[in-house]
């Protein structure tokens, strides 16, 4: 063949070996079709483990049962034991190096996440008392009149 | 000039050869053989009956993997459904329902609110949406990188140093679970909080339900709560038509839901 034909092709043939060659050394040892197999296992193994190590906050309410057995036990025995104490205090993680910073929530828009009326007849919100909430007592938060670790009506004034 | 014999000749090899089947082009890995773990393949169910739209899920989803809190963005959220007695259908989900359903209104977006009197109201209920961690995840096909993809036991992950931010995922998923997060400035979804799973929690969503309307199990052990549900149970899928395969299966769904 001629050399009108040879020179480009030298050309595309240097550009393929250098795309092969930066492709070696960008591309990670660890990336390539795994267990998924070649549709959707492509990818870098070691990100699985980078997954993995995110930092767990939330800790369940069994953490919190051996330092506040009293709260642990009181709630236990209300409606409101079915609730984790981390739902409205917010996580547990960090809690131990500064106890004081877990934050209270005192906010009525805590407990108007379930006690807002709403009329909901096909689920389980129906079973909640709910109240207005610009009509029930609007001017104060909620923890005055009631425990919300122990939310009996029979010691109200 | 060829002759028609030798171009004969010629056509049929360049016939043979681009009808070789890829298969054979596959190089052999002997690891591929061995990995994959079989007795694990995690599996969610959501109780819509049970939800009352309290939002917990949604903060503990939040916070447990750090998406900014005050970005309209979340790995998981809550509808609302309402059916009126006329058949209409109304559906919400306030910022994802981060703070919970605290307005009796719905909320039809750009500040305007509708208003239904409880006597004009059929049925009303909650619906939990997450990642389905779909067996043929069409968000994974489209990458054209390989940034994402699916573990053995099930959870498609994304890898943010991999990921170029093109979005063809996020278009992709019928589920529309897959967002960009804010920060890192690539797609994000849902994992059934993966770091957690694989330290035997549960997931944070699920730590965080009061009222036991969302699980995650092994669908691999025949005595596991859920897979039991599931294979007992009345349960769907959502969009199923798509044959994605999804793994998150509901309890007491309604044809209004998409
Ligand atoms: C190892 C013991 C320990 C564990 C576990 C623990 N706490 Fe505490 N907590 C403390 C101490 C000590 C204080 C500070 C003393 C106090 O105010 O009673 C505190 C204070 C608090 C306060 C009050 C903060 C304030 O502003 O006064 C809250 C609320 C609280 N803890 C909630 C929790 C929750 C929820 C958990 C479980 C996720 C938990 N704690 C787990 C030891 C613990
Ligand atoms: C329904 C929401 C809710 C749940 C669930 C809940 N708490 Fe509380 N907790 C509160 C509120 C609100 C206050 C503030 C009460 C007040 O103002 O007197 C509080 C106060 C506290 C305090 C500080 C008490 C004090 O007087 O210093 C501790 C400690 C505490 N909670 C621990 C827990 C633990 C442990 C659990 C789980 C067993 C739990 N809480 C579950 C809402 C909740
Ligand atoms: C996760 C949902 C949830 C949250 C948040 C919640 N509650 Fe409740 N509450 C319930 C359930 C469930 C019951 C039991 C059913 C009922 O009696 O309505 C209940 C019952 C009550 C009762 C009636 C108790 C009785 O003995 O009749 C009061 C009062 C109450 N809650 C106040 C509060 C207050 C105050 C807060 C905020 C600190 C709060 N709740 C937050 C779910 C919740
Ligand atoms: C000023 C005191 C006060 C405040 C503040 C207050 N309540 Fe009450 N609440 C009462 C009293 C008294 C009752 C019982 C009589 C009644 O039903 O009104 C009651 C009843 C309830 C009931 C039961 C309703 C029923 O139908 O049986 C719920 C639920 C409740 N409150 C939740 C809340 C929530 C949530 C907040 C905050 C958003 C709140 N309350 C704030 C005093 C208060």
């Amino acid at each position: 063949m001629r050399n009108h034909v040879w020179r480009p092709l030298y050309l595309i043939i240097a550009v393929i070996a250098l795309i092969l060659l930066v492709r070696t050394l960008v591309v990670p040892e660890d990336f390539g079709s795994h267990e998924s197999g070649y549709m959707y296992g492509w990818h870098r193994k070691g990100n699985e483990a980078e997954w993995q190590q995110v930092k767990v906050k939330y800790q369940t309410s069994a953490y919190c049962k051996d330092c506040h057995r009293e709260m642990y036990d009181s709630i236990g025995k209300s409606p409101h034991g079915i609730i984790p104490c981390e739902d409205c205090h917010g996580p547990g993680a960090g809690h131990l190096d500064n106890p004081a910073k877990l934050p209270i929530d005192r906010s009525r828009q805590l407990c108007l996440r379930c006690h807002a009326q709403l009329p909901s007849p096909s689920s389980g919100r129906s079973a909640i008392r709910g109240i207005d909430p610009a009509g029930h007592n609007p001017e104060a938060e909620c923890s005055l009149c009631h425990n919300p670790h122990n939310p009996t009506l029979e010691e109200l004034p | 000039m060829m002759k028609r014999r030798e171009f004969l000749k010629h056509a049929i090899t360049v016939v043979a050869g681009l009808s070789l089947p890829l298969a054979a082009l596959r190089i052999v890995q002997p690891e591929r053989l061995f990995a994959g773990q079989e007795d694990l393949r995690w599996i969610f169910l959501v109780d819509t009956h049970k939800c009352v739209g309290c939002g917990f899920c949604v903060r503990a989803c939040k916070i447990e993997n750090e998406i900014p809190y005050d970005a309209n963005v979340t790995r998981t959220w809550v509808e609302r459904y309402v059916v009126t007695t006329d058949g209409e259908t109304f559906a919400d989900t306030p910022i994802g329902a981060r703070d919970g359903f605290t307005d009796r209104r719905i909320d039809l977006g750009e500040g305007k609110f509708k208003e239904i009197k409880d006597e004009e109201i059929e049925k009303a209920f909650f619906v939990p949406k997450l990642c389905n961690q779909c067996d043929n995840p069409p968000c994974v096909q489209v990458c054209p990188v390989g940034a994402t993809y699916r573990v053995p036991d099930g959870v498609v992950l994304v890898d943010r140093d991999w990921c170029i931010g093109c979005g063809y995922c996020i278009m992709g998923c019928p589920y529309g679970v897959r967002f960009f997060h804010p920060v890192y400035r690539v797609a994000e979804k849902c994992n059934f909080c993966y770091h957690r799973i694989t330290k035997g929690l549960k997931a944070a969503c699920v730590d965080a339900c009061p009222f036991g309307a969302r699980l995650i199990g092994n669908a691999r052990d025949p005595n596991d709560p859920v897979t039991k549900t599931v294979l007992a149970g009345r349960v769907g899928v959502l969009k199923d038509e798509y044959g994605t395969k999804p793994w998150v299966y509901y309890l007491g769904l309604s044809k209004e839901v998409r």
